[in-house]
């Protein structure tokens, strides 16, 4: 099949299957420092870091400044989990530690050693996908596809906290998670959907 | 971010010899907890350490409730406490507190040690594009003063610094007479949480009476029957996931429908975590209409000085306190 026979309904797939579309990932809210550049000049002694991700162990030498986000996106190139503000406050870059949702961007990589990690590609199971990815397919829960990833682990998340008993309830939990396109009412909806479903709590 | 070199040791002790100091921007080794905070400060170039010396695994992170009180292991996280069912019961305004702050994922990450050291969110310290603040470039004046002010404390402020302390969870303590365990290599000492935070006076870059090589490990609250009748009312600018602009927390001994005793502390107005020993007074022996409610709150004004855009946070604080009384009376 060449790419523009694509459907939109097949895109919807690929984006809450792997967050895939946009895996360029600064296509958005990218920050760029001027700082940046200057300190390239001054690298620090690299670290030796085994991040056990969606399963698998990987053994990275990491620059210490790497966050989390960084590492998996950068070195393992699990591009899924997106960088929106870099600084805690969107979202986009949700995954699971010890299965418990956090932001990825807030956590350098060397201090998660011995932590499981899952991110949006450790979701589905094979090529089923687990019930909240289905849902947000089923719920046309996104626009643009760049929170997506995020809105996906932290419902999983509230999914199983037990956080997902009414809509308002679902607002309230899901409140760390931004949609610049304005997609919360399918969102909430496909969280409530997934919840009611019997293996709603599987996977992550 | 500026290079740093990163330590993980092994135990406490080796983390104490970095000598590292929380809450001083001019500090050469500082600590990492959760992250939430350090990380964004790394970002944006606010904090730039030599060395970053993580307590990951080294600090308790238990919940402990005994005859004493409440002990909440330094390491505990902002999620793990609000969600433990023997707060939710006997210190209610604490989880309170805790839930109405930051997002889910950040309180899964978050601990309580970094909580009470958090920075501020004044924006002229979170931009290293502003020459002037005090409190990050000691010296170099305060944009805040005569600039945008509207998020800024109008209660133990100095014309160097009128930036709000940001925790939460600090005023709930400090409400209920909190006390903060710190350890260096020669011992321990606590420190009432009160006299914890320094104000800011003529040296803003001085945030705590922590000394170099010191840690937080544990936060007591002591016994209180007061504390099951308490409240956070958080006033903030969107309904989640924002700090506040004016807070309450309130804990209260009720005899029938007189207030025996008031314990009131205020978020967002004050330099540091502000208890208004005044508004307490005024309270006890009192009941619950609003006109006596009023005539109390009133006093937590006193001293108050507005710069502009603030001005409108001394009438707010004063209708916080009197909601907070209220709820927290009507509680069983
Ligand atoms: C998006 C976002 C929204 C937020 N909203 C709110 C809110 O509404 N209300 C609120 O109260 N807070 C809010 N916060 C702040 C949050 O509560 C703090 O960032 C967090 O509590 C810090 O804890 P930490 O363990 O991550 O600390 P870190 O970031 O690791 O450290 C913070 C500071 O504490 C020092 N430190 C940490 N632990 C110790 C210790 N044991 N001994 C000595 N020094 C130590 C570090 O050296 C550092 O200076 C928000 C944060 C984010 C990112
Ligand atoms: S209020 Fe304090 S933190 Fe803000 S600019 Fe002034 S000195 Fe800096
Ligand atoms: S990238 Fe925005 S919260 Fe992490
Ligand atoms: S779908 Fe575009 S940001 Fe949420």
């Amino acid at each position: 099949m060449s790419s523009d026979e694509i459907t939109r309904r097949e895109v919807l797939v690929l984006t809450a299957a792997t967050g895939g579309l946009l895996a360029g990932g600064q296509l958005m809210w990218g920050p760029v420092s001027p700082a940046a550049a200057q300190d390239a000049a001054s690298t620090p002694t690299p670290l030796e870091v085994m991040l056990r991700i969606n399963g698998k162990e990987h053994r990275l030498t990491l620059d210490p400044r790497t966050t989390l986000l960084d590492a998996v996106r950068e070195h393992l190139h699990l591009t899924g989990s997106k960088k929106g503000c870099g600084l805690g406050q969107c979202g986009a870059c949700t995954v699971l530690m010890d299965g418990k949702r956090v932001k990825s961007c807030l956590s350098l990589a060397a201090l998660m050693e011995g932590r499981e990690i899952t991110t949006i590609e450790g979701l589905a199971q094979g090529e089923v996908l687990h019930p909240l990815q289905a849902a947000f397919i089923e719920r046309d829960a996104f626009q643009c596809g760049y929170c997506t990833s995020g809105q996906i682990m932290a419902g999983v998340a509230c999914i199983n906290e037990g956080h997902a008993g009414s809509p308002e309830e679902i607002r309230e939990w899901m409140s760390g998670n931004l949609c610049r396109c304005g997609a919360y009412d399918h969102i909430v909806a496909a969280i409530q959907d997934a919840a009611a479903a019997p293996s709603a709590t599987q996977g992550g | 971010m500026h290079p740093f070199t990163l330590e993980r040791p092994r135990d406490l002790p080796a983390a104490l010899a970095f000598g590292a100091q929380a809450g001083r921007n001019d500090a050469p080794a500082e600590y990492i907890a959760g992250g939430t905070d350090m990380v964004q400060l790394l970002q944006e170039y606010v904090r730039r350490p030599d060395r970053l010396i993580s307590l990951a695994g080294l600090l308790d992170n238990r919940v402990e409730i005994g005859p004493q009180g409440l002990r909440l292991g330094a390491a505990a996280t902002m999620a793990d406490v609000a969600a433990h069912p023997r707060i939710i019961e006997q210190f209610p305004v604490i989880s309170e507190a805790l839930l109405n702050s930051a997002s889910p994922q950040v309180r899964n990450q978050a601990t309580m040690g970094g909580n009470l050291l958090q920075r501020t969110r004044c924006p002229y310290f979170r931009d290293v594009g502003y020459a002037a603040c005090n409190k990050r470039a000691p010296g170099s004046g305060c944009a805040a003063v005569g600039g945008e002010n509207r998020w800024h404390a109008v209660l133990g402020t100095s014309e160097h610094c009128i930036a709000a302390n940001p925790s939460d969870l600090a005023v709930a303590l400090v409400a209920l007479g909190a006390s903060v365990e710190v350890r260096r290599a020669g011992g321990d000492r606590t420190v009432p949480l009160a006299e914890f935070h320094r104000l800011p006076g003529d040296a803003p870059h001085l945030e705590t009476v922590l000394e170099p090589g010191e840690v937080i490990t544990a936060i007591t609250v002591p016994a209180s029957p007061m504390a099951r009748r308490s409240h956070y009312l958080k006033v903030r600018d969107r309904a989640s996931f924002e700090f506040a602009v004016v807070s309450a927390a309130v804990a209260l001994d009720m005899d029938g429908g007189t207030i025996r005793q008031a314990r009131v502390a205020l978020g967002g107005v004050g330099t540091k975590p502000w208890r208004v020993p005044r508004v307490e007074a005024a309270l006890a022996g009192g009941g619950l209409d609003p006109a006596a409610l009023r005539r109390a709150a009133a006093l937590a004004a006193d001293g108050a000085q507005g710069r502009g855009h603030n001005d409108f946070k001394i009438e707010l604080m004063q209708r916080a306190i009197v909601r907070a009384v209220e709820i927290a009376g009507a509680r069983a």
